[in-house]
């Protein structure tokens, strides 16, 4: 599936390839009314209109509190031109996803990309119900089409004898879904909304304040037993045996089931080497599981640690890296093709004095997503078919993991979504649903896998720790002529170190960026603003050094050097005008800023900070200026700034994995601490400073990454040091 | 051997182990999954629920130690999800995840059951046992305030 690729045509195609199906998903009461639903039609895959003029509208994006299964309907709506009272969302079916062609194009909920990258196939549906709706009222009534018009849920026309005739959408539904049309609609412009644009609080919220809303870990089954899991605590290390019979005799023990990998490396294609042990209550599960004798071989990790990692990334970063370059040989992904970058080192060699700049070493540590909800799946597989709920962000691809696991064909494999505690990217990499497929498999009887805390973090998909710097020639201006950074990731996925470094934005006419790897067993995955979130911490503090070294102010620094680029100009614009910037507060205050670019999402912040004598820092103010072209749900957006902010505030004062004899050590909040309430800042301003300029940027994680360095220097001009490397509690102020 | 947990108002009998936590009584005994598990070491409040008008952390407390006292679970909040702490979170889309939001809800309404008008250091204090992965603090707080002014008037 290619987004670009789209087009009208292809999208009738697959709708028109699926009539019939199974539904399964479970309705969700919204603020329609919840009456009973008679008649009605589906118009096409992602809508159905019932009788008394509610509509249904399919949600194939995973509900995570980041706002699908509102911003979905809400896109329908604006095409179908229905009152949003009348809109309900239901669940998609994954099987008839899967089993249709890939019916939704995509169920994969990342890379904020639900309403930046779907929109279209979205709001193409909702237009093409409209249409065949006048189509149908037009045939009925015996008048042209464009004599009929669609608003609010009814269709009307003034006919030549009758006068003025209308009907709801419910009366002709079934009439329409008959439709063919000769051309699909084109879908409304910015500016044409009467939907979009407005504060529409999520549909979900209600459910979430009386316990009522089902994630996974609730869902129960006749007969269900309770396993408790364990992998390798050595990632790619491997079982060897266990001992059942010293734990057969405890309270409500029903079972072990070894859980088998089959492939050399699991790399999220299997599950990891492990045992389960199976009871009548998870907890009971979990403690036998904890005093059963199990041996492990290791594998080569057991010889790594973080300490060993950082004094590899140390040693490499002393040497020249490999240069990054990208597929057409050009420095950088999306860089200028003038850029040169042969010339970068004989410059910065006769570089001298004041014109060199060579930076220190940065570093961020490895990260864990400890959604609130640990991993967990039910499963329930019989001869005939298997059900499934779990943890995850695309639900078709772990019903065809499931199938995978089971050796089963998809047809008569179900996946039902739930709403999922916390998402962040954690549910792109789970087995959890293979392991309890297998178990189900194994015992014959439907069971609940629940991760413990300690399993949750230890068997993470992990943010992938960085270590970076630079040097750079500066000209007469005081403005780079040349620049070289180095940055080292870990050998699992490099190029998470690259993001956002090599394209950079900030435009230097001889540029290399470099990179290295560090041996590393721990499993990487996706963690919101996935490379931006790391890299953007030391590309930003990087610019405020090269602007004082220059003489510039920073935030003149990056609109000189960011000339002509709009989308960043109006939000470095609004960070200048809107924020009462200055550098020079006093008083063991300083001013911070930072911009960083991710998801098509253009994020500034300033962040006004005081520390104390004794170094103790608190963050007065946090201010976001962000730049995502456009935005359909202003309160969702800022609820989503807010909570991007918050995580990565999380993990520049605490966070932060260690790693010894090849395990992660702090596994659970004592040891891997978050921030709570008292130490939130008091408030986060956001600013929505949009383009409106037919590019759409994703919003669920790009306030993150500028946080942490608009915080690091604002640090440094209340101080006058730099902290390079997070949890900032580690550092001497 | 056989234990009574009075629950939001009703009486649960079931058997158990004396020692078994009170979360997965409440869980998977009475059928009441509001509450739930998120760390099982009593760090980050998932669990929380009230008895005897105290904020407790279900996942270490045995439900020994909670029998023949009331004990009330986010669905012992209202009948009809009108308690003010739940309109004001409602009202300032406090959940996002929502996960952690059943415990958060139960150490607000057991705070201003005893605390009617919280300053921010009362409620920071009585809220620091609560974590959210969503960081929906700054909106926590505020729906506090605005629970606390409900309920004035």
């Amino acid at each position: 599936m290619n987004d670009l690729n789209f087009t009208r045509r292809n999208f009738l195609r697959i709708s028109t390839t699926v009539a019939g199906g199974l539904m399964i998903g479970l309705h969700l009461p919204t603020m329609a009314a919840a009456e009973a639903h008679g008649g009605g039609g589906e118009i096409n895959a992602w809508l159905t209109i019932h009788a008394d003029n509610t509509v249904d509208v399919v949600t194939p994006q995973t509900e995570m509190g980041q706002g699908a299964f509102t911003a979905v309907p809400m896109m329908i709506a604006e095409e179908l031109d229905i009152p949003w009272e009348n809109v309900r969302h239901v669940y998609a079916d994954a099987n008839r996803h899967v089993n249709n062609a890939d019916l939704y194009t995509t169920t994969s909920t990342g890379g904020s990309t639900t309403v930046s990258r779907r929109h279209p196939y979205m709001m193409q549906a909702g237009a093409s119900a409209r249409e065949r709706l006048r189509v149908a009222a037009a045939t009925r009534w015996g008048v042209a089409l464009e004599d009929v018009v669609a608003k609010q849920g009814f269709l009307s026309t003034t006919h030549v004898e009758q006068g003025v005739i209308q009907g709801t959408y419910g009366e002709f539904a079934a009439e329409a879904a008959a439709v063919t049309l000769a051309e699909e609609p084109a879908i409304k412009a910015y500016g044409d909304w009467w939907l979009l644009g407005q504060d529409i609080k999520r549909l979900d919220v209600p459910l979430k304040t009386n316990g009522s809303a089902t994630y996974p870990i609730d869902v129960t089954l006749p007969d269900m037993v309770h396993a408790a899991v364990q992998s390798c605590p050595v990632p790619e290390g491997r079982l060897v045996s266990y001992d059942f019979d010293a734990i057969k005799d405890m309270p409500g023990v029903i079972a072990a089931v070894e859980l088998i990998q089959t492939k050399d490396v699991a790399a999220f294609t299997d599950m990891r080497s492990g045992v389960a042990v199976v009871a009548e209550s998870w907890y009971q599960a979990k403690n036998a599981l904890s005093a059963m004798p199990v041996v492990w071989d290791n594998g080569r990790g057991a010889s790594i640690s973080f300490a060993s990692q950082t004094a590899e990334a140390m040693s490499l970063i002393a040497q020249p890296g490999t240069l990054v370059l990208d597929v057409d040989g050009n420095l950088g992904k999306g860089m200028d093709k003038g850029v040169n970058h042969d010339a970068v080192p004989g410059l910065i060699a006769a570089a001298t004095g004041d014109k060199l700049v060579v930076g220190d070493i940065y570093s961020r540590p490895f990260e864990t997503h400890a959604t609130m909800m640990p991993p967990c799946a039910v499963a329930d597989v019989k001869a005939d078919r298997a059900d499934i709920w779990t943890f995850t962000q695309d639900i078709a691809r772990s019903l065809s993991e499931v199938a995978d696991q089971l050796g089963r064909d998809t047809t008569n494999v179900f996946l039902h979504q739930t709403y999922l505690g916390g998402g962040f990217g954690a549910g792109y990499n789970m087995f959890v649903h293979r392991q309890a497929a297998a178990i189900s498999s194994e015992i014959g009887r439907p069971v609940k896998v629940i991760y413990s805390r300690e399993e949750d973090i230890g068997q993470d998909a992990q943010r992938p720790p960085v270590w970076g710097t630079y040097k750079a020639a500066l000209g007469d201006d005081g403005l780079p002529v040349a620049l070289v950074t180095h940055f080292v990731g870990e050998e699992k996925l490099p190029a998470f170190s690259q993001r956002g470094v090599a394209n950079m934005h900030y435009k230097i006419p001889n540029r290399r960026h470099e990179y290295s790897a560090v041996q590393s067993h721990i499993p990487i995955g996706y963690h919101r603003a996935p490379g931006a979130n790391s890299n953007g911490f030391i590309v930003e503090q990087m610019a405020d050094e090269l602007a004082q070294a220059g003489g510039w102010d920073p935030l003149e620094w990056r609109l000189k050097m960011t000339e002509g680029f709009e989308p960043w100009q109006r939000v470095l614009t609004a960070m200048k005008e809107k924020s009462g910037w200055t550098t020079d507060l006093g008083d063991g205050r300083g001013m911070g800023c930072a911009i960083v670019d991710s998801h098509g999402t253009f994020a500034g912040c300033v962040a006004t900070v005081e520390v104390s004598r004794r170094g103790e820092i608190f963050v007065e103010r946090l201010q976001y200026f962000i730049n995502s072209g456009y935005v359909i749900n202003p309160l969702n957006a800022r609820e989503q700034a807010e909570s991007s902010a918050i995580w990565e505030l999380t993990h520049a004062f605490f966070g932060g994995l260690d790693i010894r004899d090849g395990r992660i050590v702090n596994t659970n909040f004592d040891s891997y601490t978050m921030m709570r309430m008292p130490d939130s800042p008091p408030e986060i301003e956001i600013h929505l400073e949009n383009s409106e300029d037919q590019w759409w940027g994703g919003l669920g994680e790009p306030t993150g990454p500028p946080t942490p360095p608009a915080v690091a220097n604002a640090i440094f001009y209340a101080t006058g040091t730099r902290v390079r490397t997070t949890p900032f509690s580690k550092a001497e102020l | 051997m056989s234990i009574t947990l009075n629950i939001n108002g009703q009486d649960h009998e079931f058997d158990a182990d004396p020692q078994m936590p009170l979360l997965w009584a409440i869980r998977e005994k009475a059928g009441l999954t509001g509450t739930k598990f998120g760390c099982g070491i009593a760090q980050c409040g998932a669990c929380n629920v009230i008895i005897d008008g105290n904020a407790v952390r279900s996942c270490n407390t045995p439900v020994a130690a909670a029998v023949g006292k009331a004990i009330r679970t986010i669905e012992g909040v209202s009948e009809a999800n009108d308690h003010p702490v739940q309109l004001a979170w409602q009202e300032l889309t406090v959940p996002q995840c929502g996960y952690c939001q059943s415990g958060q809800i139960i150490s607000a309404v057991a705070l201003l059951e005893r605390t009617p008008d919280p300053s921010d250091s009362e409620i920071d204090r009585a809220m620091a046992g609560n974590i959210c992965r969503c960081g929906t603090y700054t909106r926590i707080r505020a729906a506090i305030h605005k629970a606390a002014d409900m309920s004035k008037t």
